[in-house]
Formats: C-alpha cells, structure tokens, sequence
C-alpha cells in the first residue's frame, strides 16, 4: 500500500494534499448540504470533470487533440442502454461490453490517423469527422430507434437500485463522485508510471522520444484507448440518468467542445485542471444565470456564449489554464 | 572481429542532391572515432542514417554485426545506439531528472530503478544538482549535457553525438571532453562524433574520417587525417597543423 | 431510374457545388496564406447568410444584390480579426490558433442562435421556382445564379491574387514569410488582408446559397465541416482545387442522396474526408502539408 501512496502524493507540497482532502470530504457531505437543483448542477460538473480528465489523457498526455470525443460517450450510451432496453443487461454488466466497443473505436482512430501520419489539426478534423459519421449513422439504426431517439424506462424510485442506476439524484452524485476520484488517482498513477513519462515525452518531441528507444505508435494507441474506455463510461452514466438517447444531441460536436472547455479551461496536461475548469465553467454559467435572473431576463444559449468568451479569453491570455496559474500564486504547484 | 558497427558503400540522395556519396567506414569497439567536414559534406545525414531517421538509397549499415539500414530510429536505439541532435531537442516542459529518466526507461520497467540509473548518469554528466530545473530553463550548454545524459541512460553500446561542443566556450568544451573520455576509458563505450571544433577531435579521436560534398576524401589516425593534403586543401587550412 | 433524373440531379449537385467552392476558396486562401485553420468559417458564412435574410426582409432586397454588402461587411470582420486577434497567435503552436477559432465560433453559432432562434429562415424570391431547359436538362434558376455569380466571384479572386501588386505580394507571404519582412513586405497587414478576403468569400458565398438554402444556427459548424471536406479534398492551399473540391463533393453527395437515402449524404461526405485525410492529405491539387 504504502509504495502506491508515495507514487500518489510523492512531490506534491502538504499544503496541497490538505486542501485536496477538504474538497474530498466536502464533496462526500455536498448532497446534505446542498438543495436539489444544485445537486443536479454538483452532478453536471463531476460528469464534465471525469469527461475532461478522460479527454485529457489523449491532449494533455500524448498531445493528440480530439475534437471528437462525444463519439466514445455516445458509444457508450448506445451500447449500455440498448442491452437494457433489449436483454434487460444491467449498466455495470453493460459497461463490460461498452467499454470494448469504445475502445475498439478508438483504436481504429489511432491506427488510421497514426499509420498515416495523420497529425495535430488534420488529427483533430479526423476525430470531428469520424464522430459525425457516428451521428448521421445511428440516426439510421433502427436497433437503436435511429433518429427518433432510445428511451429507457424510468419507474418511480421508491429506493435506490445502485445495480440498475435508477434512484434518487444522491445515488448518481456518488457514482460520479467516486468515478471522478477513481480516473483522477488513476491518472495520476498513470503519470507516474512508464507510460506516463512515455506519453509525456511523446507530447513534448516525438523525434526526440523516438530516439530515446520510444515506440511511439504504441503508446499514442494507449493513450488513445484508454481515453476512449474512461470516456464511455461516462456514456453509460449519461444514459442511466438522462433515459433518453438521440444521435444528434449525444454525438453532436457541440457536445465534443463542451467535453473540451473544462480541462482547457482549467489546465491541459494537469491532473486538478479539468476538475478546476468543470467548477469554474458550472459555477459561472450558474451565476450568469443568477444574475439575470435578477433583472428577469432570461435568455437561452446566453450560457454558451459565455463559455466561447471563457475559452477565447483562456486561449489569449491563459494558455495553460486557469488552474496552473492559480497554483503556483498560492504555492500549490506539485510538478505535474 | 568485426567493428562495431560498419558502414559499407552508403549513400544518399535527395531529390537528385547526392547528399552522401558510396561512403564507407567502420568504427571498432571501444574507440572514439570523428567525422569531420565543411558544413553540407553530409555528416549529419550520414548520422541521421545510422540512427534510424530515414534509410540510405544504397549501401548497408551494421551494429554488433546485425543490418540496421532501414529500421525506425526508435528500433535502432533499442539496439544500443544513442543519440544527439544537432539542434539541441531535450523534453522542455520536464524536468532534467524526467528527462533522463525517460531514457533510463527503456530498459527498466519500473520507474524507481529507472529514477536511480538517472541520478547516477546525471552525477556523472555533472547536471545532479540541477535535476530539478525545466529543461526550457537551462542555459544551452547544460541542455546540450543534457541530452547526453538522456541518450546515456538508454544503455547505449554507441553513442552518436552530433557537434555537442558547438556554441561552447573552451572551458565548457574541455568539461565534455573530459567526460567523454572518462566514458569511454571506463565502460568502453564507442563513440562516433560529428565535430567542427578540433581541439576537441583531437584530444578525443583515436580515429577520423573526413567527408567533403558527401564523399570520404581521407580516413585514418589524427595525425594522418590532419596531414592529407585534399583535407588541408578543403577544410582545416594550414594552419591546423601549425 | 430515368438517365433525365440522373442528369437533373448531377446538374443540380455541380452547381451548388461551385457555391459550396467559393466558400471553400475562403478557407483555402486563408490557410494557403496565412496558414490559419478557421474553424470559424461556417459560422461566418451563417453571418452573411443572417445578413441578406435580414436585408430581404426588411428591405426586399434580392440576396444576390447582397454579395458585395456582405463580402464587405466579412471582408472587415475577417480583416479586424486577424489584425487585432489572429496575427498575435502566429508564432504559437497550431492547436492555439486553432482552439481561438473554435472559441469564436462558439461565440458566433450561439449568438445567432439567441438573435434568431433555431428555426430554419428561408428567402422567397421571385424566381426561386423558375426553370431552365437546357437540352435535357431542367436546371433550376435559382441555382443557376448562384453558380454563375460564384464563378464571377471566384474569378475576380483569381485575377486580384494573378494581377494585382497586392496579390504578389500576398502569394510572396505565403512562400516564404521571412524573405517578405526583408523585401520590405509589410506582413501583418497582408495578413489581415488576406484573411478579410478569405471572408469576403465567404461572405459572397453566403449571400448567393440564401438564395436556394435555408439558414438556422447548425447551419454554420457543418458548413465549416464541409467546407475543411472540399478544402482537403481539393488540396489545401489550392485555389482551383477548392472550386474543383466544391464541384467534386456537390455532385458525389447530390448522387448519394439519389441513389442512397437523402441523410446518407452527409455520411458519404465524412467518409469521403476521412479517405482523403488518410490516404490524400495533400489533396487532389495541393502541395503535401508540413
């Protein structure tokens, strides 16, 4: 036990463990806390925090940009919810299958794309086109109720049936909650592996990672399989808790920016990055909404708008993120 | 026995520029053999073959008596030939200590051995107590030790370094000179160096071949190689030998 | 199925084809020159769409006679992007000029979105049922404009980079930056007025397909999607190539949608570009990519 915590914690400054063990406990008590709606809003921002910790392991690991990373949630969702739809499999027996399927995806991406030197921005037209392929094409399949949209049956919750995912909000804040602890610690020992120096050396020269005896098409594949397997399990959440399924909304590629926003928002390539810019995008979009409230005004697709202007405003003046910035002001900053 | 490794008729073309031109040599274990030339004589490209960069039009290249010709620069370094760029390339957004560790990787799985054969490779190149600074932050002479190290902790059995005294003062030279020799005097490490700056060539090479518009015009011992007449005539001057 | 539909429809296909061309001009002028990948350009094409619906309504103005209003109204957006925004981000890695465009086209698609709403807009005008019997071809009118005025565009576009200093000097940039600055080229300008025709294209573009095209604010990201389709199919960097891309996919997906169903077009054309992008990266007639 003890080498694996040392691998967690090794290098980063106490004051950053003790603050990252309050946010822990605060998030395992939030559900008493907060009132219902801002549950469901605790439970976006964990969903796009363990989304953007996933996609981050493709960008902020192995430098491949994915602008298509709604088609692995999508898989995921499909897959999950037309078993349970058609054989009655439930979500966590769903997953065995989803996952697969995502990662299958995913491999046959890397491989084409890294087979034929398909590389930053024709890599990332590569991933937009391949997910919209996905979005037309489900839009087709009749086992999946094509563009009319999948619909799992919601029965009246009278306890929480973890086994199914059908309950109250609490229960899905925990998988969540738990899910986005599992791929942070998970990625963090990732990093701390060979295969995270190895990516890491990829991102920042592949020639000079090639000359170190690296095979890089081998690793570029494990970053992206194993972003694609993280991701779909999201699918599969989002499938349980929102019962409805359409090919346009879930693959569509303002699906795969909103993915995007959080991490590079909060950090690319930093493991409290995609955590940080989930908060900071949910909890300013939900105070934009606030304050127009306010006047009673109310304008939809104000939200989106505003994450454009975060996110060019990022891109300007804060490339790497909020987060590392924020960081290394109060003396947080581990080496990454 | 065979040299380590061995160059036999290789050339390249780029394009219809006769880059490397039917050239031909061999570098026995446990030496430290120059390649010297004007620039564009093609010693880089002629490093850039062996190492894996891309293969030669014509001709073979052997290490430990197996074909490399041809095989990716990741395979060849695998093999046990290690490399420098000639424009320095460390990881810049790690650390020195990441850095090396990254080679160091490659023949030990777990990162904690991998960590300890760094500092020990760090120690020796001088750079232990800077192992915690970014690679962008270092000055270029510390990046280009740098990058030694780095190709050092892969175990190499060759080590190919391309002008790695380039853009150093004399101190900093003799500094890399010294570490070198020390290298090959106590692990028998062959080492195979591009070089323009000849205090070095000559303090180190046991061997040196001279490339002029990619052709071999001489090969042999220093004190030879600096006599020859078409390589005064084309490249060290008379004064060299003053 | 009657060799007359086949023909109709190909006819059909070619001539939005050029519209969706000189779009993809845009692209390719901007990214063959000022090396720009503009995730944004649907969405500025939806702009001049959003325009000429607006013009039309308000003021019954044919979009047609929108072309030049809107390839200016672009022309400067596009111009005050680059100069103000854009050039700023040349010497950073590509992805972070990249990402700025898909941070304003965000911005653009939503802001379309709450001034007028998803609902699909459409133009009536007076000649958008007539036809045209050539031989045996029925070729409807309204595209049949649009293809012309496209090719007008185009035209001028060719003859302004072939003939004019300014155009030297641009095509000078994109060769070779550094020798420009040492002709004494001033380059951030050229940029930004590379960039401001570019859009000017796409403003063209925009008007003309009002014409016979409906607009909502989804309209623009799978414009920009096309458009990168025609571009890399083309050859990035190619003029003709972009026309010749535009033609290419109009009449393939037209066909598509004949002898497959109607949505499998799209599915058809994001096959296409992924072939292209793994076995034709430099297009049909452009240079192979850095």
């Amino acid at each position: 036990m003890s080498p694996i915590i040392a691998r967690l914690t090794g290098g980063v400054p106490r004051r950053a463990l003790i603050l990252l063990g309050l946010f822990v406990l605060f998030m395992l008590i939030a559900p008493a806390l907060v009132g219902d709606y801002l549950l469901t809003v605790l439970i976006l921002v964990l969903y796009f925090a363990y989304i953007g910790q996933a996609w981050n392991i493709m960008m902020g690991f192995a430098g491949q940009l994915s602008l298509g990373h709604a088609l692995y949630v999508g898989l995921g969702a499909y897959t999950a919810a037309a078993l349970y739809v058609h054989f009655g499999i439930g979500p966590w027996l769903g997953l065995l299958v989803a996952v697969p399927v995502a990662v299958l995806a995913g491999a046959v991406i890397g491989f084409l794309a890294f087979r034929f030197r398909v590389a930053g921005v024709y890599f990332a037209i590569l991933t937009i086109a391949v997910a919209e392929f996905a979005r037309v094409g489900f839009d087709h399949l009749s086992w999946t109720s094509g563009s009319s949209g999948l619909f799992l049956p919601v029965a009246q919750y009278t306890h929480n049936d973890l086994w199914h995912l059908r309950g109250h909000p609490a229960m899905f804040y925990y998988v969540m909650l738990a899910a986005t602890i599992l791929v942070f610690i998970g990625s963090r020992l990732i990093l701390k592996s060979r295969l995270g120096y190895y990516c890491l050396a990829i991102r920042e020269d592949e020639q000079a990672a090639r000359a170190s005896g690296i095979n890089t098409f081998r690793y570029k594949m494990y970053a992206v399989m194993i972003s694609a397997g993280m991701t779909s399990f999201a699918g599969v959440f989002y499938a349980f808790y929102y019962n409805n399924l359409f090919p346009e909304q879930v693959f569509s590629i303002g699906r795969s920016i909103e993915i995007i926003l959080a991490p590079l928002v909060g950090g690319v390539g930093t493991l409290i990055g995609p955590v940080f810019g989930a908060f900071v995008l949910q909890g300013l979009a939900e105070g934009l909404h606030a304050l127009l409230d306010t006047f009673g005004v109310d304008i939809p697709g104000i939200k989106h708008v505003f994450f454009g202007v975060v996110l060019l405003v990022v891109v300007i003046a804060l490339p790497e993120g909020i987060w590392p910035w924020i960081a290394r002001r109060l003396g947080l900053a581990e080496r990454n | 026995m065979g040299a380590l490794l061995e160059v036999n008729g290789v050339s390249k073309r780029f394009r219809g520029l006769v880059a490397v031109d039917n050239v031909s040599f061999a570098v026995p274990q446990g030496t430290i053999f120059a390649v010297i030339g004007p620039n564009g004589a093609g010693k880089t490209t002629m490093f850039n073959m062996i190492a894996g960069e891309f293969a030669p039009n014509g001709g073979t290249i052997s290490f430990a008596g197996e074909r490399i010709d041809g095989l990716a620069s990741d395979a060849v370094c695998r093999r046990g030939v290690g490399r420098t760029f000639q424009i320095v390339k460390p990881f810049m957004g790690l650390t020195v200590e990441e850095n090396v560790i990254v080679g160091a990787l490659l023949h030990r799985r777990h990162v904690g051995t991998a960590r300890t054969k760094a500092h020990d490779v760090l120690r020796r190149l001088d750079l232990y107590d800077k192992r915690e600074q970014r690679a962008s932050a270092l000055t270029l002479p510390d990046r280009k030790r740098l990058e030694v190290a780095r190709a050092l902790a892969t175990d190499p059995k060759l080590l190919l370094l391309d002008e790695v005294m380039a853009g150093l003062r004399p101190t900093e030279t003799d500094r890399i000179v010294a570490i070198l020799k020390e290298l090959n005097g106590e692990t028998g490490l062959t080492i195979l160096l591009i070089e323009h700056v000849m205090r070095a060539v000559m303090a180190l090479a046991s061997r040196i071949l001279v490339l002029h518009h990619g052709a071999a015009i001489a090969q042999g011992s220093p004190g030879e190689v600096v006599r020859d007449r078409a390589v005064i005539d084309s490249y060290l001057g008379a004064e060299a030998i003053a | 199925m009657p060799l007359d539909i086949y023909l109709n429809v190909a006819a059909g296909g070619i001539l939005a084809g050029l519209v969706y061309g000189l779009m993809a001009l845009g692209l390719s002028v901007i990214f063959g020159m000022v090396r720009v990948v503009n995730f944004a350009h649907g969405e500025m094409m939806a702009i001049a769409m959003y325009l000429a619906l607006l013009a039309f309504g308000l003021f019954g103005v044919d979009p047609l006679l929108m072309i030049v209003p809107c390839a200016a109204v672009l022309f400067g957006f596009g111009y005050v992007l680059q100069g103000a925004l854009i050039n700023r981000f040349i010497t950073r890695p590509e992805h972070s000029q990249f990402l700025l465009m898909v941070a304003i086209a965000i911005i653009i698609t939503n802001i379309q979105l709450i001034a007028f709403g998803p609902d699909a807009r459409s133009v009536q005008t007076p000649y958008a049922f007539d036809s045209y019997q050539l031989g045996r071809l029925i070729v409807d009118a309204d595209k049949l404009y649009g293809a012309i005025a496209a090719l007008i565009v185009a035209a001028a576009l060719f003859a302004f980079f072939r003939f004019t200093r300014t155009g030297t000097a641009i095509r000078a940039c994109a060769d070779n930056y550094t020798g420009a600055q040492i002709v004494g080229l001033n380059v951030k300008r050229l940029y930004a007025l590379t960039f401001g025709l570019g859009c000017a294209c796409v403003g063209a573009a925009g008007a003309i397909l009002m014409v016979s095209a409906d607009v909502t604010p989804q309209f623009g990201p799978i414009a920009t999607l096309q458009a990168f389709v025609i571009v890399i199919a083309g050859g990035l960097g190619s003029m003709v190539g972009a026309l010749l891309g535009g033609v290419l996919i109009g009449l393939t997906a037209a066909m598509a949608g004949l002898l497959f169903t109607p949505s499998a077009k799209a599915m058809f054309v994001y096959g296409i570009l992924v072939l292209v992008l793994l076995f034709l990266p430099q297009g049909i007639m452009g240079k192979k990519p850095s």
